[in-house]
């Protein structure tokens, strides 16, 4: 059931707005494209770029930024070259995660992936060990951490608090 | 040809043989790479949460490389998407460009437009070219046959990489493992995701992904599967055994990263190559081929 009372008429505008007003979310006319190609769809219904796309467009602001569904998007850019209304799917995706990380909701696997980078500049903590293995290999010792990208992610770190 | 090369974070310590491999094939082509020590993550891990981090740690990396003035040459989808991404926003939208570089300033650094960033199978490809390619082969891999996967983010989204292949019906690739005189078996669902960007994310659904694709591949009766991203190589190899054990299936379905196979093709000894990096063993292919491991 969806109850008008709870619909936020300005949340297309706010998505829109996260990157720039280059998304053409409202050029959406429901043809199915997206979700006729997403290999995510493919496996699991419960990810459905077309349905997303219609609850931003109807204003369900808190169902979908509560949602798991949002966390499923591989960003494989498929129905984004494939929309013929040319709505950046995948960027929307990218828009509605953010705003959704911003008020606390955030997949435990990218808190985890935002600790690291925050840590040291990188996905994998690098130890001496990788360093003598590369070393051994003929391969160039790699720099550990990188503390200008650790001074560039503070504010991220703090992002992802459950609420 | 001088190109810096961006390692990015899974590489060097997830996949040296891809690194050795590129690193090599690159001194038989002629291609010479400049080790930039600073390069860091490229940002795509934080893109999904904070965009416009991101996007600073990508104008990082792009402002370092402006510093040296070399074309950045990239071994990882992710790393090409991002880092190609940030260069074209920052390259069109002034007032963020601004806003990044008031914190980029901290360290000296600075934005600057008319970088290029590019894969390697891309320059490969583009900049090297298959005839030139075509002159260097020594050892034909005439008895070997091949199935592509390209992953999501060298061909899409298609304005991002200048059209420089048909992203619905891509062959850059497959030129480039047939001009090793190998065959190239195509394949349903070829452009099919592997499931890798939601493996954290929902486990099931990702291995599910790049079980059909394994399927499918497997189907062609090929010698091994040819990638060139990382990413895509911890689906289908790292996982391998993983999908066999949940799946009940059985594969045993080498995956060569592009390099080695060129390699090979280029007169180089596997050890060279990194092919005993390799999870799932390649023994079959190089004993076809008469090349001791």
């Amino acid at each position: 059931m969806i109850d008008s009372k709870d619909l936020d008429p300005n949340f297309k505008y706010e998505v829109a707005a996260e990157m720039g007003g280059e998304s053409n979310i409202t050029r959406c006319f429901s043809c199915g494209t997206c979700t006729a190609g997403c290999p995510v769809r493919e496996i699991d219904d419960k990810y459905n770029p077309r349905k997303i796309i219609r609850m931003v467009l109807l204003g369900m602001r808190d169902r979908v930024l509560k949602s798991d569904f949002i966390w499923l998007c591989s960003s494989c850019y498929t129905c984004y070259d494939r929309c013929p209304q040319n709505v950046h799917l995948t960027d929307i995706m990218t828009a509605l995660k953010n705003i959704a990380a911003r008020e606390g909701y955030i997949h435990p696997a990218f808190r985890e992936q935002n600790r690291l980078v925050s840590a040291f500049g990188r996905l994998y903590e690098v130890e001496d060990f990788d360093n003598k293995k590369r070393e051994k290999l003929g391969l160039p010792a790699v720099k550990k951490t990188f503390k200008d990208v650790i001074e560039l992610t503070k504010k991220n770190a703090s992002v992802g608090e459950s609420p | 040809m001088k190109y810096a090369l961006f390692l990015g974070c899974t590489i060097p310590v997830r996949a040296q043989h891809y690194e050795m491999a590129a690193r090599e094939v690159a001194k038989k082509i002629g291609i010479e790479f400049v080790d930039i020590k600073n390069f860091s993550c490229c940002g795509f891990p934080v893109k999904s949460t904070d965009m416009e981090t991101s996007l600073k740690i990508a104008a990082r990396n792009l402002a370092i490389a402006a510093v040296e003035g070399y074309t950045i040459c990239t071994l990882c989808n992710a790393c090409t998407s991002v880092l190609t991404e940030a260069n074209q926003i920052l390259n069109k939208n002034k007032e963020l460009r601004t806003k990044i570089d008031k914190d980029l300033k901290k360290f000296d650094l600075e934005f600057q437009p008319g970088l290029e960033i590019k894969h390697f199978s891309r320059i490969l490809y583009e900049d090297v070219g298959v005839d030139k390619i075509r002159e260097k082969i020594v050892r034909e891999l005439t008895p070997l046959k091949f199935s592509v996967h390209y992953g999501c983010h060298y061909l899409r989204p298609t304005e991002l990489y200048d059209c420089f292949d048909d992203a619905e019906s891509p062959s850059s690739v497959e030129n480039l493992v047939a001009v090793t005189g190998a065959t190239v078996l195509d394949y349903k669902n070829k452009l099919d995701c592997c499931g890798g960007a939601i493996l954290g994310v929902e486990e099931d659904i990702a291995l599910a992904m790049a079980k059909q694709k394994l399927d499918h591949i497997t189907a062609g009766q090929v010698d091994a599967l040819v990638t060139i991203c990382p990413f895509c190589t911890i689906m289908y190899e790292d996982n391998q055994k993983k999908i066999e054990s949940k799946f009940n299936a059985t594969y045993n379905l080498p995956v060569l990263y592009y390099p080695q196979v060129l390699g090979l093709a280029l007169g180089l000894d596997p050890k060279q190559l990194g092919f005993r990096l390799n999870k799932v063993k390649a023994k079959e292919l190089l004993e076809k081929m008469e090349v001791v491991q």
